[in-house]
C-alpha cells in the first residue's frame, strides 16, 4: 500500500487529467450524438491545439491569447472541413465516416509534421502558473496542474450552459434524440451540423491548449488522447454529455491511481474498466437504450 | 452448352492461375529493380494480413480498427516461443502463434461483437491498445517490452540428410508466397460458399439474414476468429522475415496502416489489400529519397486514402477489377448468341411449389397459437392480452386503425420481439422467448410492411440466402462447397422464382428494380425459408391495382397446406382473403369473427369500420 499522501496526489492528479479528458470527450460525443458519426481527427485537432499554444506562448506568452488561437483555428479547420468535405458524408454508411476522419487525421499529423518535424516542443505554462501549490503539507502540486481543473472545468460549464441552457443548446438537444424530427420541425439541420462539428472540434483544441504546457509537443500526441476519449464515451455512453464527463474523470482516476500502486497496469486498467461496462451494461452508463 | 461450362469451370480457377503465375514472375521483377527480393516478400506479409481483414470488412462488413492485437499476438507468441527455447520446432511454434491468435480473436470478438458499426470499431481499436499495453509493461519480462524479441529463427526442412533453411532472401519469399497462396486460396472458397452468401447477407442486412433462420453472432464470431488467424500468421511470417519481432506490431499504427492499405487497394477483393501494400511500402520506400517530398510521404498516402475514400470507394485494385469485369462481361455478350432468358412464366397448378415440411395434418388442428400475449414498453401497453388460433390452410387477417399494435403483435409471433406476458405455441410446443432465427427454424417466416432486402445482391441471390438457412441450418462451416452447387437449395429457389414469376429478373441486382418488384421478392425471401406458417406484414402495401390481384392471388394459392397470418390495410383484400378477422383497437382485441360477423359488429364498426364505410362494400 503506498503511502496516504502519494494516493491524494495521484487522485488529485487524476482528477485534473479526468476534466481535460472529459472536455476532450464531450466535444467528441455531441458530434456522435448531432452528426451521427464518430470523429476520428479529434485526436489531431486536439493536437493543432497544442501547437496552436505553442506558437502563441513562445511568441505572444498570453495565455488567453493561445486559448483564443487554439479555439480560432479549430473553428475554422472544423468550417473547412465540414463544409468542403465531411458533409457529403452523412448520407454515406457510418464506416465511411469513420474512415474519411481517420485519413483526414492522418493528413492533419503529417502536415504538422513536415513544418515543425517530430521533435518535441516545450511549452512553458503562463506566469500565473508558475509554483507549487502546498496542501496542508501532505503533498505538494504544480500550480498549473491545480488550474487547468479550474479552466477545463469552466469551458465544460460553457458547454453545458449552452447545450442545456439556450434554445440553440434545446436544438442540439433534440437532434440527439431524433434527427430527422428536427428536420421536419422546419430547423436548417445543415447550419445546425456545422456549429455542433465546430464546437465539438473547438472542446478537443481547448484541451490541446490547456494540455500543451504539461506534457511534450509532438504530433502524434492526439492519437493516445484520442484512445482514451474512445473508452470514456464507450463507459459514459456514445451521445450523453454527462456520460462524457463522469466517464472522463473516472478513467482519470483510473490511469493515475493504478499508477500509485503499479505502474505496469495503469494504461490496462482502463481497458479492463471499459470490458467490464461492456460485459455488464453494454450501453454504457449513462447511454440512452436502442441509440446504436 | 458443354462449351460454356468447361468455360465455366476454367474461369473458376483463372484467378488462382494468374496469382500463382504472378508468385513465380513477379520476384524476378523486383530482384531486377531492387536487387532484392525482400520488398516483394514485405508486401505479401502485408497482404496476407489483408486478405483476412477483407473477409472481415469487406465481405463481412465490420470494420476492426484493432487487427494490431492478433498480429502481435501471434508473432510475439512464436517468437517468444522459440527464442526461450520453449519449442526447437519453428513449424510448431508458428502454429502456436497462430492458434494463440484466434484464442485472443475469440475473446474480444465476444465481447466487441455485443455492438455494432462505430462502436465495434471503437472496441476493436480499444482492445488492441490493451494489448499493447500488456506486452509493454505487464509481460515485458517475456516480451521485452519495447525492445522486442531478436533472433526468431526461421523453419527447416528436413529431406534424410539434407536441411533445407528458409532463412533469407529467396527462401524466406518461398515460404511466404506459399501461405500467401494458401491464405488466398482459402479465403476464394470461403467468399464462393454458402458461409460466403450468408457473410454477404450480414453485411447487408444483418436483422434479415438473422429472421432467415442464420446464426448471426455465429457467423459473426467465426469471421472474426478467422480474420484473427490470418492477422496471426502474417505477424508470425514477419517474425520470421526479419529475425526480430517489433513490439510496434501490437501498435495503433498498425492497425491503422492495414485500414489504409486495405481501402486504397480495394475493399471486398481480397488482393486489394495487397495491391494497397504495394503502394505503402513503394510510396515509402521511393518517396523518401525525394529530397523536400520524402518527409510527406505519409501525407501524400493519406490524402489519396481521403481522395479514394470520397470518390472510389472500391479503391485502385477495386476499381480496375469491376472495370475489367464489366468488359469482360460485354464481350462475353457480343460474341455468344445465348437465348435471352425465358420471360416471365405465371406458375401452373401443381409447378414445383415450396413445400411446408409439415404440411399434413387435418384442417381443424391449430398450427399457431397465442395466449393472451402482452407486450409494455414501460408504461405503454402497445399489445395487451390477445389470443388467436390458426389451423393449416387457414387465412386469418388482423386489422385494426394505426397504432393498434398489428406490427407489434406480428413481431411477437416471429420472435423478434419477446412478450412481456403470455405463450406463443407452434404445433402445441411452446416457442415463447426463442430468438426469431430459432422461430424461423421452426417453420415461421414473416415478410416485412418495409422492403428488408439485400440489395447489392440479384434476386436470386436473396433468394439464395433464404433458402440456405431451411437446408444447412443455423451455423455450418461448408465452405469447400460453392454456393450454388445444393440441390435443394437451387430447387427451392426455382420454385419460388416460378411461383412469384420473377424469371425475367432473377439475376438483376435487386437495387435497381422497381418497388412492385422488390415487394414480390421480399415475399419470396420469406417463402424460399419453406415455412408453414407467413406472417404478412401489409403485402400490399405500396402495390398498384394491378399488383395488388396478382398478389390476392398469390395469397390464396400460398394458404393451401399453410397457415398465413396477415395484416393490412387494404380492406376488400383482407375481406376476400381472410376466413377470421381480428380487430385490434388500442392493443387490445376489440373483435373476432368470420368477415361476415366483423362487418355486422356494432362496436367495430364504431371505433373502426365505421369511419371506413367508403372501403367496405358489402
Amino acid at each position: 500500500m503506498p503511502p496516504t499522501a502519494v494516493i491524494l496526489s495521484q487522485a488529485f492528479s487524476g482528477f485534473a487529467f479526468g476534466t481535460l479528458l472529459a472536455l476532450m470527450s464531450s466535444g467528441l460525443t455531441i458530434i456522435f450524438g448531432t452528426l451521427g458519426f464518430v470523429n476520428f481527427a479529434h485526436g489531431a485537432m486536439f493536437m493543432l491545439g497544442a501547437y496552436a499554444a505553442f506558437l502563441v506562448l513562445t511568441y505572444t506568452h498570453s495565455y488567453i491569447a493561445a486559448l483564443a488561437a487554439g479555439a480560432l483555428i479549430l473553428l475554422v479547420a472544423a468550417f473547412v472541413l465540414e463544409r468542403g468535405l465531411l458533409r457529403f458524408f452523412y448520407v454515406r454508411p457510418p464506416e465511411d465516416q469513420l474512415l474519411v476522419t481517420f485519413g483526414l487525421s492522418v493528413m492533419l499529423i503529417e502536415g504538422i509534421r513536415y513544418f515543425f518535424g517530430s521533435d518535441s516542443q516545450r511549452v512553458s505554462p503562463p506566469s500565473w502558473g508558475d509554483g507549487i501549490v502546498n496542501f496542508w503539507g501532505i503533498f505538494y502540486y504544480p500550480l498549473y496542474r491545480v488550474e487547468v481543473i479550474g479552466i477545463a472545468a469552466a469551458f465544460l460549464l460553457a458547454l453545458y450552459l449552452l447545450l442545456y441552457h439556450t434554445s440553440v443548446g434545446l436544438m442540439v438537444r433534440a437532434g440527439i434524440e431524433d434527427r430527422l424530427m428536427v428536420g421536419l420541425l422546419g430547423i436548417d439541420v445543415r447550419r445546425m451540423f456545422l456549429l455542433v462539428f465546430a464546437v465539438g472540434a473547438m472542446a478537443a483544441g481547448v484541451a490541446g491548449v490547456i494540455f500543451a504546457p504539461l506534457s511534450a509537443v509532438i504530433p502524434d500526441m492526439g492519437t493516445p488522447f484520442l484512445i482514451q476519449a474512445f473508452v470514456v464515451v464507450v463507459i459514459g455512453g456514445l451521445g450523453s454529455f454527462g456520460g462524457a464527463i463522469v466517464g472522463g474523470i473516472l478513467v482519470g482516476e483510473l490511469l493515475s491511481l493504478t499508477t500509485a500502486f503499479n505502474p505496469d497496469y495503469s494504461q490496462v486498467s482502463i481497458y479492463l474498466a471499459m470490458t467490464l461496462v461492456l460485459i455488464l451494461r453494454p450501453r454504457g452508463l449513462f447511454g440512452a437504450v436502442g441509440r446504436i | 452448352m458443354s462449351a460454356s461450362v468447361v468455360a465455366r469451370r476454367g474461369s473458376r480457377w483463372l484467378p488462382e492461375i494468374i496469382v500463382v503465375l504472378l508468385l513465380v514472375g513477379l520476384p524476378f521483377g523486383f530482384v531486377a529493380a531492387f536487387d532484392t527480393v525482400d520488398l516483394l516478400s514485405r508486401i505479401l506479409v502485408w497482404g496476407l494480413f489483408g486478405i483476412g481483414f477483407d473477409l472481415l470488412f469487406g465481405y463481412s462488413g465490420l470494420l476492426s480498427f484493432g487487427q494490431a492485437a492478433f498480429f502481435g499476438t501471434g508473432g510475439f507468441m512464436t517468437a517468444y516461443l522459440l527464442t526461450s527455447h520453449t519449442l526447437t520446432n519453428v513449424w510448431l511454434a508458428m502454429l502456436a502463434g497462430v492458434v494463440a491468435a484466434m484464442l485472443l480473436g475469440v475473446l474480444v470478438g465476444y465481447l466487441a461483437l455485443r455492438r455494432v458499426g462505430l462502436y465495434f470499431a471503437m472496441i476493436t481499436l480499444a482492445f488492441a491498445q490493451l494489448s499493447y499495453f500488456v506486452e509493454d509493461s505487464p509481460l515485458a519480462h517475456w516480451t521485452g517490452g519495447e525492445n522486442g524479441l531478436p533472433g526468431v529463427p526461421p523453419p527447416t526442412i528436413e529431406i534424410g540428410p539434407l536441411t533445407f533453411s528458409f532463412g533469407s532472401g529467396w527462401r524466406t519469399y518461398a515460404l511466404i508466397a506459399t501461405l500467401f497462396f494458401l491464405g488466398y486460396v482459402l479465403a476464394r472458397f470461403i467468399v464462393r460458399s454458402p458461409v460466403g452468401a450468408v457473410l454477404a447477407g450480414i453485411r447487408q442486412n444483418a436483422d434479415r439474414t438473422a429472421a432467415l433462420g442464420h446464426s448471426v453472432p455465429g457467423y459473426k464470431l467465426a469471421v472474426f476468429v478467422l480474420a484473427a488467424a490470418y492477422a496471426g500468421l502474417a505477424g508470425v511470417l514477419l517474425g520470421i522475415f526479419q529475425s526480430y519481432m517489433p513490439p510496434g506490431a501490437f501498435s495503433v499504427d498498425t492497425s491503422g496502416q492495414l485500414v489504409f492499405q486495405t481501402v486504397i487497394g480495394g475493399v471486398g477483393t481480397l488482393l486489394g489489400p495487397t495491391v494497397g501494400a504495394a503502394v505503402w511500402l513503394f510510396l515509402r520506400d521511393e518517396l523518401q529519397q525525394i529530397p523536400g517530398v520524402g518527409s510527406l510521404w505519409m501525407f501524400i498516402l493519406g490524402a489519396i486514402f481521403v481522395l479514394l475514400v470520397t470518390l472510389l470507394r472500391k479503391g485502385l485494385y477495386g476499381t480496375v477489377a469491376v472495370w475489367w469485369q464489366s468488359h469482360a462481361v460485354a464481350r462475353v455478350a457480343a460474341t455468344r448468341s445465348e437465348p435471352r432468358p425465358r420471360a416471365a412464366v405465371r406458375p401452373h397448378p401443381g409447378a414445383a411449389q415450396p413445400t411446408p415440411p409439415s404440411a399434413a395434418g387435418a384442417a381443424a388442428t391449430p398450427v399457431l397459437e397465442a395466449r393472451s400475449v402482452s407486450k409494455n414498453f414501460g408504461g405503454v401497453h402497445a399489445v395487451s392480452k390477445v389470443s388467436l388460433t390458426v389451423p393449416t390452410g387457414e387465412i386469418y387477417a388482423v386489422i385494426g386503425p394505426n397504432g393498434a399494435g398489428k406490427t407489434t403483435f406480428l413481431r411477437l409471433l416471429s420472435g423478434e420481439m419477446v412478450p412481456t406476458g403470455g405463450r406463443v405455441l407452434l404445433r402445441g410446443h411452446d416457442i415463447t422467448g426463442q430468438s426469431v432465427t430459432a422461430v424461423n427454424r421452426e417453420g415461421i417466416a414473416k415478410s416485412y410492411q418495409i422492403n428488408q432486402l439485400f440489395n447489392d445482391l440479384t434476386s436470386r441471390q436473396n433468394l439464395r440466402i433464404a433458402a440456405l438457412g431451411r437446408h444447412r441450418g443455423t451455423l455450418r462451416f461448408d465452405v469447400f462447397r460453392a454456393a450454388d452447387s445444393i440441390p435443394e437449395v437451387e430447387e427451392s429457389i426455382a420454385g419460388v422464382i416460378d411461383e412469384l414469376g420473377l424469371a425475367a429478373i432473377a439475376d438483376l441486382p435487386v437495387a435497381t428494380l422497381p418497388y412492385g418488384e422488390k415487394r414480390r421478392i421480399e415475399l419470396g425471401l420469406a417463402l424460399a425459408t419453406l415455412p408453414s406458417v407467413l406472417l404478412l406484414d401489409e403485402p400490399l402495401a405500396g402495390l398498384s391495382p394491378g399488383e395488388r390481384q396478382d398478389v390476392i392471388r398469390l395469397i390464396r394459392r400460398l394458404a393451401k397446406g399453410r397457415t398465413i397470418v396477415l395484416v393490412e390495410h387494404d380492406m376488400d383484400a383482407v375481406f376476400a382473403l381472410a376466413a377470421r378477422i381480428m380487430v385490434m383497437h388500442l392493443g387490445r382485441p376489440l373483435a373476432e369473427g368470420t368477415p361476415a360477423e366483423i362487418r355486422r359488429d356494432a362496436e367495430v364498426r364504431r371505433a373502426y369500420l365505421g369511419g371506413l364505410k367508403a372501403h367496405v362494400h358489402a
